[in-house]
């Protein structure tokens, strides 16, 4: 706790630039993985993450054979090393996915599967030749496999986080074209955009996403850091900006949780502790999100099942009024149960919230419509008996069928649909049954 | 039959496309009057996709070539509008009717430039066009089947274009929306616009179109509605599949031949 108060008052200037350049990383991937998700390219994300080893390790080995000459004076684990070998391995990956995917009958996300693994082998395989050999700078290489922030000075994180920054920058600049090319591709060539030209820059684009958050992340996570912050930010809005302005607010919170795990355990890997953090933000959208999540829907369906219980109890009502004409009579729970059988607690407590809602009256132990109450119940009633009237008319369903259909169709009909089944119907008096549909205001 | 026109919106000159190796049209030469909407009408897997695909260069032309307004396509580009299939796109995308329509305006802006108020006014112009101006907002994934086929062409109506490419308007709207996207259509002509649209309804085939191009694996004919609607020709077009072009194609594909030799 100690460590996060003092992570959190930002103090020491180190912590101050890993924490920016992390969260920009973040942003970055974040920004640009909008596109990858929504053109639903989230494998090939993963694909170039694991193309980055085998680049990393070879960039390595030659620049520290360059040293051993004499011929160079940089570490082999400079950030500049490891980002053009990364670059070349993943490009030559991607270029090798649509080979295969084009020219054979291998369908493309089997090539991807294929060359990932193939590509992470020989990646691995370089690693544990290295870790095997005499470099001095072997240590801290092998980080790479699940992200160590703190294996980086403060100075490369901030490199990173400025090559971030130029991403999200680009990105912005072409949001206009990316769209198109994401929601329609063959439009965007027909109108003249340069399809090929833009699906390069963006593939570039991703390759360096990747790349400079495959420090913070991990070889193995990184699609995570890609992927994860747009597919929670796509649950809280359809507006694409805002999409991308929350998957950048997720990527930079996920950055500096590295930053600060890696401040507070350095010789951890921080790539978990990113994942983690992703992921906790992916459920809590999965479940709380509004509209799209899984307990606006639960509630959603909880308000309109308990609509339907009060809407079912107001027209039993109804119904024992049209038999004794008398539509404010109190009738006994019997009585309702006797016309419209359910549960005996479910009808109290449905009976105590309409009565809550003006729609009944209590007396003593019966229950009688209020003036509301019975105007509800007669526009159920009424709903339901125009679409028997509908369905055997229109859709030609023999008369004793259509009880059931009208049974749930009665409760989602909207006074638009009302008034346009109505007119559609001619204001019918009578419904397939011979009983009369009470009229609007009656 | 083949009529030809002088002056052609269009002019498809000995057009044969292949799929990995598998010619799918065979020799399509063919001329379309300009003003005019144009039918093309065939059996399913006819290539009648693949024919406005090539015309639009989205599927590379094995041998022949395609001119619009008598110009090479990538000269004419700004001319030519495109209303895709409904089910070619993920409607499951965060835009609204609107900014789908926007992006009829993307060709004319140009890399780069953001949409500006004109464009937005024109957009709404053309949501207007197409009677959907009340549900310019709405989430496209929230929209029906055919007001998703008239955001599409209230894009289409956004590019300001002089040809228009349609792939089956009509396919899965009901008998209102059908009616007013003809009018729309009618009301394109008038103003010298010229249309070429998959159909699928021989019925209505008559009523809709000044031309139509009869195609089953190539041409069976192409000329004025009336003539090419003969019972002969209806009949060599859906008279069943070209059991032997088909075959001559797959062999193709399977011995690697190339179709020309060049
Ligand atoms: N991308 C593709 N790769 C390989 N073959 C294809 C491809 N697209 C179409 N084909 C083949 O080309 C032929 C013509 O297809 P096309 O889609 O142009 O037909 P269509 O006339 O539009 O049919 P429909 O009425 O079903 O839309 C078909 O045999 C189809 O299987
Ligand atoms: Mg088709």
């Amino acid at each position: 706790m100690n460590s996060l108060i003092e992570f959190l008052t930002f103090d020491d200037p180190g912590v101050r630039a890993v924490s920016l350049g992390a969260m920009l990383l973040g942003i970055g991937a974040a920004v640009v993985g909008c596109f990858t998700f929504l053109r639903k390219r989230a494998l090939v994300g993963d694909a170039v993450a694991h193309a980055v080893l085998p680049g990393v390790c070879l960039a390595f080995i030659l620049v520290d054979f360059m040293g051993s000459l004499g011929w160079t004076d940089i570490s082999p684990k400079h950030p500049l090393a490891l980002i053009v070998g990364a670059f070349v391995s993943s490009w030559i990956s991607l270029r090798l996915i649509d080979y295969i995917s084009f020219k054979s009958r291998i369908k493309e996300d089997t090539a991807i599967g294929l060359v990932l693994s193939v590509f992470f082998g020989i990646g691995i395989l370089l690693l544990t030749l290295i870790q095997h050999g005499s470099s001095a700078e072997k240590a801290g290489l092998n980080s790479i496999l699940f992200g160590r922030i703190a294996a980086l000075t403060a100075g490369d994180v901030l490199l990173f986080g400025a090559v971030a920054t130029v991403l999200v920058f680009i990105t912005l600049m072409l949001y206009k074209e990316f769209q198109l090319m994401s929601f329609d591709e063959e439009f965007a060539a027909v109108t003249g955009l340069p399809v090929r030209r833009l699906e390069l820059t963006l593939t570039t684009l991703t390759v360096l996403a990747v790349i400079v958050a495959i420090q913070a992340v991990g070889v193995v996570m990184t699609a995570a850091i890609l992927i994860t912050p747009p597919a929670a930010a796509r649950y809280w809005t359809e507006r694409l900006p805002v999409m991308i302005l929350l998957a950048a607010l997720f990527g930079a919170l996920a950055g500096l949780t590295g930053a600060y795990a890696s401040f507070a355990a350095p010789r951890a890997p921080t790539g978990p502790w990113i994942v983690i953090v992703l992921t906790g933000f992916a459920i809590l959208s999965v479940l709380f999100a509004p509209r799209r999540g899984a307990l606006a829907r639960q509630l959603r369906q909880r308000r309109n099942a308990g609509r339907i219980r009060h809407e079912n109890i107001l027209k039993a009502l109804f119904h024992l009024g049209e038999q004794d004409d008398d539509f404010y009579a109190a009738r006994s729970s019997d009585d309702i149960l006797a016309r419209r059988p359910m549960d005996g607690t479910v009808l109290r407590r449905g009976l105590e919230q309409l009565r809550r809602h003006g729609y009944v009256r209590r007396e003593g132990a019966a229950w009688a419509l209020t003036a509301e109450g019975r105007m509800r119940g007669a526009r159920i009633t009424r709903l339901h008996r125009l679409w028997e009237v509908y369905l055997t008319q229109y859709v030609g369903i023999a008369p004793d069928h259509v009880h059931d259909d009208a049974e749930t169709i009665e409760h989602i009909l909207t006074p638009e649909l009302e008034h346009e089944l109505e007119a559609l119907l001619d204001h019918p008096q009578i419904d397939p049954h011979a009983r009369v549909i009470p009229q609007k205001h009656g | 039959m083949n009529v030809a026109v002088d002056n052609p919106a269009l002019e498809i000159h000995d057009l044969t496309i292949s799929y990995n190796r598998r010619p799918v049209l065979w020799d399509v030469d063919l001329t379309i009057p300009e003003g005019a909407i144009v039918g093309v009408i065939g059996p399913n897997g006819a290539g009648k996709t693949t024919l406005i695909k090539a015309v639009m260069g989205l599927v590379p032309a094995g041998s022949g070539y395609v001119q619009i307004y008598g110009r090479p396509l990538d000269e004419v580009r700004e001319r030519i509008s495109y209303v895709p299939q409904r089910e070619s796109v993920d409607w499951d995308f965060p835009a609204s009717a609107r900014d789908v329509v926007l992006m009829g305006r993307y060709g004319k802006l140009g890399l780069f430039r953001r949409p500006r108020r004109a464009d937005r006014d024109k957009a709404d112009e053309c949501l207007h066009r197409v009677g959907i101006e009340h549900l310019g907002d709405r989430q496209i994934s929230q929209l029906s089947g055919g007001q998703q086929q008239r955001v599409f062409l209230a894009r289409a109506l956004a590019q300001d274009a002089d040809f228009y490419i349609m792939d089956e308007p009509f396919t899965g709207v009901d008998a209102a929306t059908e009616a007013a996207i003809v009018e729309i259509l009618r009301g394109m002509r008038a103003r010298g616009r010229t249309i070429l649209a998959v159909h699928h309804d021989l019925q209505s085939a008559l009523d809709y179109f000044d031309w139509v191009v009869l195609l089953n694996m190539r041409l069976v004919a192409s000329g004025p509605a009336d003539k090419v609607f003969t019972a002969e020709l209806l009949q060599k077009t859906y008279g069943g599949k070209l059991t032997l072009l088909s075959k001559v194609g797959n062999l193709l594909q399977k011995e690697e031949f190339p179709t020309r030799e060049t």
